[in-house]
């Protein structure tokens, strides 16, 4: 392969904009939708991560979200429904040189792809998954998702729905994950860190985004990440850190052998029974009990990085590539039993 | 035992044989029938085989839906299928006699393990009489041999526990058979040495049985003759023996080496397909990655995503996977990446018959896509051209940047032949270029890179590689536009790019030597085939044309697109028959596209055709119904 400076334009690493990450298509979300944020709190964190947008590749599946690719002037495919992980993982497998991104909702990621992506995190193939959770299926207008709180009216459950939600923290744990975040679509700021830390977390990362769907499920997770109602709702998780929330951190967070992690007033507990937060525990469980906090997304719920632990990377070991050529292939063919015919 | 006759016992040349080992699915029937089939081989003979096993794994011992079969046909001329019925058929219990009688010539040669003919095991078979004393076995000439207890009593000695060394009666058989073909042993326990070599007993006592059943063949009356089928005579050349599967995951390294590409292979285990990913997982030094995906779907996009990454991509799959693949192929039609979609058809629909041969995914290669998404369908024909099927279906892949389909069977993979090695040399150079420059120059004098900016004669779009600067794209399965790529819902832009789709595969038969068409091509009757089915329609032609039978055959080797030529050749002949292992497919396919009257010759039995029932139909054909009387 041979590239000349006049032909293609390579962009320095250290000098890369949110621009040079922009595609030149129009972006086609609904107005207000809280994928716009997403995208852009992308856009400004990527010239953070230290890559080059030529080895750069983002995965979509089918959804809203999935779309994302297209308005990334980097590598990148649209693919099927739910498929993105597995294709991601093909890609992520032929060139473990390339940033390799996964973007899908709740549907494409918890539904028809829920397989793949739990075979993704176990196996721990080098990509960033991030989940856009809105909790409903926007694409097809509006129907239950399987991160949809159980009695939701939709078109397709005009008596509210009988499904139990997923959580998709709980099971990206259970599939032993080895990064494990989530943040929400109203602060950029905080979207940045995550995404910077997920991309530099060796192995698949997996981070939840909280959207807000204005069409279909608008307000879902307003009582939490709304400016005004953060301080109270939105439990941070930072490193080595008891855990603590609220006006003057006048709630903990302590773990109870029968309730797993539990919201107290720290008025009414002592200072070292609250809750350290350590991400890089082996063990997944106290990251699990904190995922099944507000499990209906109507209570004090954590945002940050539950879990960053290290084990290898799948296919970090290289193919060994003796010299191509047809000496081998001509080896190949006479191995084992031979006979001449003359 | 008397070893004085051994010398003595005359011998008498003949043709070719037809040998089926018959026996419970733990009993080694296969394992045999391949080991005869290796020294045969190595005999220089040439030879087919036709293993026949149920799906279970172990099913109930003695039973009739537990019985293993193999059949081998050895012989000293140009042979291309394992024979119809067997002159000999080895009987490992009551349920391998009952179940393969049928399938033997009605005065063949039957040998029968006498030890597990008891009451039980009649019973468990079926048999409510003795068939060793009613007349079922009348007619044909029947040796008695108490293999388990001679087998036993001889491995006994070694220090084996009786249970271990009845499971060495099948090398009896072995030693038997090799004597009775003037097999050379030493071939044989050079094998057991080194397959065994990590068990010293299981190697002894193996060795051991196979001596006593020689020792056995040497010293019964009941074998008065030996038998030698002479070598074949095969080209010069290095010859080896190698099933269809086999071949054809060599043909994917040779593919890999000759591409100076990495190969990507997902696969997800499926009967009979998996060996070909047991195979490409013991080579990771030829850049062979093969990745167990979690099912069918993530086999075949971790190999699209892979194909995107600059990877020569294949999926191996069967029946039900292909169906679960179909959305997946339709993406890679729309990417317009290369790609190879193996299937090991099996019968279906559903489960179906796992272990049994079928050719009845025909249409879903061909049409089994949403929207019109034409791709490549080539068809191997026999074990060895599986080896060159791999290697063309990555070529056309390489070259128009597109899914293809390779088919071949259960039969094809898992039956063997003597191959002569090709020459490497005259292997073709599959090295791609990927794109590496912007292509497209915009109306203001700036240049830009298009993704689906067509090379003139082969409509292919330009492959670039994640890693390339400046030619970041993104595509996928919404419609594209023409050249740009960029998303497009215009409808005139969809007729387009559906008829440019569809002239690329077209394009394939721009490159296509013209199709096999042998015997007498002024013949009424016209032949056409398929896949595996081709060993035993030109055996049927061969017989057919010596009897003064005329008729001509054509094999399709590219099913899509067809052979220019096709269209001709069927007008050309006024009857035209299609033998297929389906209900019709290939024929309706002909009638449809060529308004010519096709008639389809159907089995779905899970077994191949015979020689004997394509030549009956041809005989229907110039003799009309009255000419059944053959």
């Amino acid at each position: 392969m041979t590239t000349t400076e006049t032909t293609t334009t390579a962009v320095d690493i250290a000098t890369t904009k949110r621009a040079d990450w922009q595609s030149d298509q129009e972006v086609r979300w609904c107005p207000g939708c809280g994928d716009y944020s997403i995208l852009s709190a992308l856009q400004f964190a990527l010239p953070d991560m230290g890559i080059r947008r030529e080895d750069t590749v983002v995965v979509g599946g089918i959804g809203c979200a999935a779309r994302l690719p297209y308005y990334m002037n980097t590598y990148g495919i649209h693919g099927i429904h739910g498929r993105a992980p597995a294709i991601a993982t093909g890609v992520a497998l032929a060139n473990p040189d390339l940033s390799v991104f996964v973007v899908g909702g709740d549907g494409d990621l918890l539904s028809i792809g829920g397989n793949h992506l739990l075979h993704a995190l176990r196996r721990n193939i080098n990509m960033t998954i991030l989940l856009i959770n809105n909790r409903i299926y926007g694409l097809t207008k509006g129907q239950y998702s399987p991160t949809s709180e159980q009695g939701k009216v939709t078109k397709s459950s005009p008596r509210g729905s009988e499904d139990s939600p997923l959580l998709p923290l709980s099971i990206a744990l259970g599939a032993d994950a080895t990064f494990v975040a989530r943040t929400h679509d109203m602060d950029r700021q905080h979207m940045m860190e995550v995404f910077k830390r997920a991309h530099a977390h060796p192995g698949a990362a997996f981070v939840e985004v909280l959207q807000n769907c204005n069409v279909f499920n608008n307000h879902a997770y307003e009582s939490i990440t709304a400016k005004a109602n953060r301080e109270g709702m939105i439990i941070p998780l930072r490193q080595g850190e008891p855990i603590r929330f609220g006006p003057d951190d006048s709630f903990g967070v302590v773990l109870d052998p029968r309730h797993g992690a539990v919201v107290m007033n720290t008025a009414d507990v002592s200072e070292d029974e609250l809750l350290v937060h350590n991400e890089a525990r082996d063990h997944p469980s106290v990251a699990f009990a904190l995922s099944r906090l507000s499990p209906n997304m109507d209570e004090p719920t954590p945002m940050g990085v539950f879990r960053a632990v290290d084990r290898p990377v799948y296919g970090s070991k290289p193919v060994e590539t003796e010299p191509p050529g047809r000496q081998l292939i001509s080896d190949l063919l006479h191995s084992g039993t031979t006979w001449d015919v003359d | 035992m008397s070893t004085a006759k051994s010398s003595v016992k005359p011998s008498e040349e003949i043709e070719n044989v037809v040998i089926r080992l018959a026996g419970d699915s733990g009993d080694g029937m296969q394992l045999t029938g391949n080991q005869f089939t290796a020294v045969s081989a190595l005999a220089g003979n040439d030879l087919a085989t036709l293993p026949d096993f149920p799906a279970e794994i172990r099913a109930p011992a003695g039973t009739m839906a537990g019985v293993s079969a193999f059949q081998v046909q050895i012989s000293s001329e140009d042979i291309s299928h394992p024979g119809d019925k067997a002159d000999v058929l080895v009987a490992m219990n009551p349920a391998a006699l009952r179940s393969e009688l049928s399938k033997v010539h009605s005065d063949a040669t039957v040998i029968i393990n006498t030890d597990e003919f008891g009451e039980r095991e009649l019973e468990k078979a079926g048999y409510e009489s003795d068939p060793l004393d009613d007349d079922t076995l009348d007619g044909y000439y029947v040796i008695d041999v108490p293999m388990t207890s001679l087998t036993v009593t001889a491995v006994k000695e070694l220090g084996a526990k009786r249970r271990d060394a009845e499971r060495s009666k099948n090398f009896f058989a072995l030693g038997l058979l090799c004597w009775m073909y003037s097999r050379n042993p030493d071939d044989v326990k050079d094998w057991i040495d080194e397959r065994f070599a990590s068990d010293d007993l299981i190697r002894r006592s193996n060795a051991t049985a196979f001596d006593v059943g020689h020792a056995f063949g040497e010293t019964t009356e009941q074998i008065p003759i030996t038998h030698v089928v002479e070598s074949a005579d095969h080209p010069p050349g290095t010859y080896r023996n190698v099933n269809g599967n086999t071949a054809l995951a060599w043909g994917m390294i040779a593919a890999t080496q000759l591409s100076g590409l990495q190969s990507f292979l997902g696969s997800y285990p499926i009967t009979p397909a998996t060996d070909i990913l047991h195979e490409l997982s013991k080579h990771p030094a030829a850049a062979v990655r093969t990745f167990q995906a979690e099912d069918e779907i993530a086999a075949v996009t971790s190999a699209i995503g892979a194909a995107f990454a600059g990877d020569l991509a294949w999926t191996t799959t069967s029946g039900p996977g292909m169906a679960l693949k179909g959305e997946a192929m339709g993406l890679a039609v729309s990417l317009e990446l290369p790609l190879v979609i193996v299937n090991i058809q099996r019968g279906g629909p559903s489960t179906g018959l796992p272990t049994k041969t079928e050719q009845s995914d025909l249409f879903q290669a061909m049409y089994g896509r949403h929207g019109e998404s034409p791709l490549p369908v080539i068809a191997a024909r026999r074990p060895a051209d599986c080896f060159e099927c791999a290697i063309e279906a990555a070529q056309v892949a390489l070259r128009y940047r597109t899914p293809v389909i390779l088919l071949s069977d259960g039969y094809l993979g898992n039956s063997s032949e003597p191959w002569r090695i090709p020459d490497v040399a005259d292997l073709p150079d599959l090295s791609v270029e990927f794109a590496s420059e912007l292509n497209h120059e915009n109306a203001d004098g700036s240049m830009a890179f298009w993704p689906y900016l067509r090379d003139e004669a082969t409509l292919a779009r330009p492959w670039a590689i994640p890693g390339t600067p400046g030619l970041e794209h993104r595509i996928g399965g919404i419609e594209k536009q023409d050249g740009t790529g960029d998303i497009s819902y215009d409808s005139v832009n969809h007729q387009l790019m559906t008829d440019l789709r569809a002239e690329k595969i077209q394009r394939v038969a721009d490159d296509l030597p013209p199709p096999e068409y042998t015997g007498d091509l002024d013949a009424d009757v016209l032949l056409v085939g398929w896949g595996s089915t081709w060993g035993t329609i030109a055996s049927a032609v061969e017989r057919l044309r010596k009897e003064g039978i005329l008729v001509a055959h054509l094999h399709l080797r590219y099913i899509n697109p067809l052979p220019k030529e096709v269209g001709e050749i069927l007008r050309s002949h006024r009857s035209v028959i299609v033998p297929e292992l389906n209900m019709g497919q290939l024929s309706k396919m002909l009638r449809a596209e060529f308004l010519v009257d096709a008639q389809s010759l159907n089995k779905v039995s899970g077994l191949p055709f015979t020689v004997g029932e394509v030549e009956e139909a041809v005989r229907k054909v110039v003799h009309g119904d009255e000419g059944e009387s053959e």
